[in-house]
């Protein structure tokens, strides 16, 4: 049984580190509901989707198909591929999960997003950060997810549309965390190559499957140039 | 609420759990291979710029270039910023600050 102390600062450390998330969600949520709203969604049904798919572009686009009056199938299919991004980052994750039981791992699965991933893989880094912490962290996000979403769906636009830049948010944090990882150049390289990737496959494929595209080619670049690397080095050239 | 919707939502739901769910069953209980750990070493940053990019020079649907992004420029400092700080919560304040400015002075 751990110290109640022990528990209080788990809770205080994971929730206080979630916070850029909670303050890039708000707008988006909000602009969620609202649109939602619009597409004929009761709050109690933006929050269900909310809670139970808990994947911003997916559910906007999810919305936007049932208001042009497309079938179920369709919708979950086009969720599916949306989503499959998040077998890299739980794949990733998995590195610093070693062990944990069955149960807080299917726990933790529901909580991986773009942004649960970016925030948490940065911080397994520090020696303070652990699985309970990042289970917090992936849990305060999803409470002000489902929270912003539902009071969207009230019809408020509570925030004015780029009130304090606070859409850019979620970006900086995104760029802020991406020069966290960076550990060689050979991250910067292949950061490079994938950011530049991303957006020529963005320009040609329908849908946003030049992620999982351009982050798969680039990794195995990396991989096959750290482990040339590695042989150089081995075999005594100068590299 | 709708039966049909509620069927909607619990489709939508299990195939946006299941990519989330079976990396971390399969792989938090063994060993990694050396090389995978190699790949998977490079997937933050990959799958991170791969996030960024796109969102600051493309826009519209469908897509297309578009360099002159306020997006962009305010990527610029925010990235030196952050290079230099290392700090989160100063980079997303002043990438907020400074998009917010942006937004000023090219409405």
């Amino acid at each position: 049984m751990m110290p109640v102390g022990d528990r209080w600062n788990i809770l205080k450390g994971g929730a206080a580190a979630a916070w850029p998330i909670c303050l890039g969600y708000a707008p988006i949520g909000l602009a969620f509901g609202v649109l939602a709203q619009k597409a004929g969604l009761t709050p109690w049904e933006i929050g269900l989707m909310s809670l139970l798919v808990y994947a911003g572009s997916a559910q906007f686009i999810a919305v936007s198909m049932i208001e042009s009056g497309a079938q179920a199938i369709p919708i979950i299919l086009t969720t599916f591929t949306i989503n499959l991004r998040h077998l890299l980052m739980s794949s990733s994750l998995a590195v610093h999960l070693q062990g944990l039981g069955r149960g807080w791992l299917s726990l933790y699965a529901y909580g991986v997003t773009d942004e649960s991933f970016a925030l948490n893989t940065a911080r397994f880094r520090d020696r303070e950060w652990d699985w309970r912490r990042a289970l917090v962290l992936n849990h305060a996000s999803n409470c002000a997810w489902i929270a912003s979403t539902v009071i969207g769906g009230y019809g408020g636009q509570f925030i004015p549309a780029g009130a304090f830049g606070i859409d850019y948010a979620l970006p900086a944090m995104f760029i802020c965390l991406l020069v966290m990882q960076i550990r060689d150049s050979l991250h910067v390289a292949m950061a490079v190559l994938s950011g530049l990737l991303a957006v020529a496959l963005s320009l040609l494929l329908p849908g946003n499957i030049y992620i999982v595209a351009a982050s798969v080619t680039a990794a195995t670049i990396g991989m096959f140039l750290r482990k040339r690397r590695a042989g150089i080095v081995e075999s005594g050239e100068s590299p | 609420m709708r039966t049909d919707y509620l069927l909607l939502v619990l489709g939508m739901g299990i195939v946006t759990y299941l990519p989330r769910w079976v990396p971390l069953i399969f792989l938090s209980h063994r060993r990694l291979p050396e090389w995978l750990k190699q790949w998977l070493d490079f997937i933050p940053v990959a799958v991170l710029s791969a996030l960024i990019l796109p969102g600051l020079v493309t826009a519209g649907e469908p897509r297309h270039l578009e360099a002159f992004h306020p997006a962009l420029l305010v990527a610029i400092p925010t990235t030196i910023f952050a290079w230099k700080t290392r700090s989160l919560a100063g980079t997303v304040i002043a990438g907020m600050s400074l998009y917010w400015a942006a937004g000023r002075f090219f409405p």
